[in-house]
């Protein structure tokens, strides 16, 4: 566990050495703040109008009409962040021949991967993290439901988590970053449009798109809904794409 | 304390390392001697647990680094060829993270990194980055990092190449004093290096052990003659069939031609110096001699008369004109 704790806090440093948090973080925060701005306008128009019309008090909900557009767009805006949290992990350790001392040093593979897992993990709850900024300010002024919330935040580290080891598996696979957050890019929209296709397919394969789709699985803990079968859906991808990268670095071994 | 039981490692239908066996002893410095491609990295890369053998055994501290491989990993220090930093991190915070990987415990940490940094002499640059350092400086730094846990075996790729000629002297100083304490396995293409560091030598080609000694032996039984170069303006005549008829001149070849300017390899006996009559030959023959020197034996002529001692090229029995 300290090895792996080492590889996660060198990984999470280095994207602090590099431009890539800071860029990560700023454009993050500036669409964040943007989708916010604007659902909460929308939100704010649509209660003065609610006002006027029953001439009461205002009785939208602030979870569900607000918190919950802005973190399903969330899904949408990692979608394209996260390929470049992952896509150097692997990648750039090769290409500079830095792996050569990762694997030579007394760690497992799986400790290696864990390691840099974790590093992803925590560079994407940082991310989270300035996201709650704003929901803060909706305690300040409101008083929307924080259990939803948590549960929301929840869906979203293991909806990050997926395409994080799904990226650390493509990361593993090049020694271009470029190549590696290309594809990542790609795999992962595939992942997210799957569904698309069941609307005019029929049901079985809708049923089966929609199980594939990582983001339809986060419609449910957006609700505020803790349902254990996504828990482990979100789990097992994380396992598979952890359990790949361990496979495509000790098939590289073989062939290096 | 390092042991190569016949060791081998394909790529498909190449083979990189066809067959080595070698046993290095405690404290001792071992070099491997080779041309590039000879498959000195991969059996380095296989002895560190990077990459696995096709065949073969390799213990390593009494470890093998197949079946044991975090064992092994913990008692082997490792510099590959281009030194493995992270140009981001300050060379304090590197070694600091090599530390942790290595498993130094916290409390030792940070009394070996000061150790290793003066050991290396990068102590003035704990603060730069790794990225923004020179040629010498990374490799020195490689150096301290291979040395942070104390290991019992070091394994230097190619230590001294790219340094500046004052850094090689310098790195093999710190190598010598380095092998009471470890036992260094160490690979070069330079000769001299060799001679002056290793206390025993194998040579590979072609991913095989050509020749395992100590290098005092290796280049005697290399030495059975001695060979002279000698320049001559012969101006339309031919050197050749006179330098052979001098006593004790096994072999008489022409290496070099500039209009008249013609250099020639002349082989004699061992411990026969035949330069006075050389000199004494041309200059009566009324020829200018421009140049007159012993040749070293080179590594390029350890290999070829390494690797081609099944076949030996014909050599010119003396007293017949010689065309090379």
């Amino acid at each position: 566990m300290r090895n792996v704790l080492a590889i996660a806090h060198k990984e999470l440093k280095s994207y602090f050495s590099s431009p890539i948090a800071y860029i990560l973080l700023g454009f993050w925060a500036l669409v964040y703040g943007y989708f916010f701005v604007v659902m909460m306008n929308f939100f704010v128009r649509q209660s003065m109008q609610m006002n006027q019309f029953m001439q009461g008090p205002a009785s939208l909900n602030v979870n569900q009409q607000l918190i919950r557009p802005v973190l399903q767009n969330v899904t949408i805006l990692a979608l394209f962040l996260m390929p470049m949290i992952t896509m150097r992990t692997y990648a750039e350790e090769k290409r500079s021949g830095t792996i050569e001392l990762l694997l030579t040093s007394p760690l497992t593979d799986l400790q290696i991967i864990l390691g840099k897992f974790l590093g992803a993990l925590a560079m994407y709850a940082l991310m989270l993290a300035v996201s709650l900024i704003h929901i803060a300010l909706l305690f300040y002024f409101g008083r929307p439901e924080w259990k939803p919330i948590i549960v929301a935040y929840f869906g979203l580290l293991l909806f990050g988590g997926c395409f994080l080891s799904v990226g650390l598996f493509i990361s593993s696979l090049t020694k271009n970053q470029i190549v590696a957050g290309i594809v990542t890019f790609v795999v992962f929209l595939l992942l997210w449009i799957i569904s698309w296709i069941g609307s005019f397919s029929g049901p079985t394969i809708d049923s089966l798109t929609q199980y594939l789709s990582i983001i339809e699985h986060f419609e449910d803990f957006n609700k505020g809904v803790l349902d254990t079968s996504h828990v482990i859906y979100y789990l097992s991808v994380i396992t598979l794409g952890l359990f790949l990268t361990a496979k495509a670095v000790d098939s590289e071994r073989w062939r290096a | 304390m390092v042991e190569v039981q016949n060791l081998s490692k394909r790529y498909g239908r190449v083979t990189a390392v066809d067959d080595i066996s070698f046993r290095v002893e405690r404290g001792e410095i071992f070099g491997f001697l080779g041309p590039n491609g000879a498959g000195k990295t991969t059996t380095m890369r296989i002895l560190t647990g990077y990459i696995p053998a096709t065949e073969g055994k390799a213990v390593v501290a009494g470890f093998d680094v197949f079946d044991q491989p975090v064992e092994a990993k913990r008692r082997t220090g490792y510099l590959p060829e281009t030194p493995p930093l992270y140009p981001d991190m300050t060379v304090a915070e590197y070694l600091t993270f090599v530390a942790k990987v290595k498993g130094v415990p916290s409390a030792e940490r940070r009394e070996r990194i000061h150790h290793v940094m003066e050991r290396t002499r990068v102590s003035d640059m704990a603060g730069r980055a790794c990225g923004k350092l020179s040629k010498g400086y990374r490799q020195r730094v490689g150096l301290a990092q291979a040395l942070i846990h104390n290991p019992d075996v070091l394994i230097l790729d190619e230590p001294t190449a790219g340094l500046d000629p004052k850094q090689i002297i310098e790195t093999r100083q710190l190598i010598k004093e380095l092998a009471g304490d470890h036992t260094i396995i160490l690979s070069t293409h330079i000769l001299p290096e060799v001679e002056q560091t290793c206390q025993r030598v194998v040579i590979i080609n072609k991913g095989r052990v050509v020749a395992i000694d100590t290098p005092s032996n290796l280049t005697a039984r290399l030495r059975g003659s001695e060979t002279m170069y000698v320049q001559v303006d012969a101006g339309d005549l031919d050197a050749a069939p006179v330098l052979s008829r001098l006593p004790g001149v096994t072999r008489v070849v022409e290496s070099d031609r500039r209009d008249a300017l013609v250099g020639y390899e002349v082989e004699s006996e061992r411990g026969r110096d035949i330069r006075r009559d050389l000199a004494r030959a041309v200059v009566t023959n009324g020829w200018g001699l421009l140049e007159l020197r012993p040749t070293r034996m080179s590594l390029e002529d350890i290999f070829l008369s390494l690797t081609t001692e099944e076949t030996p090229t014909p050599a010119v029995p003396a007293g017949e004109p010689v065309h090379a």
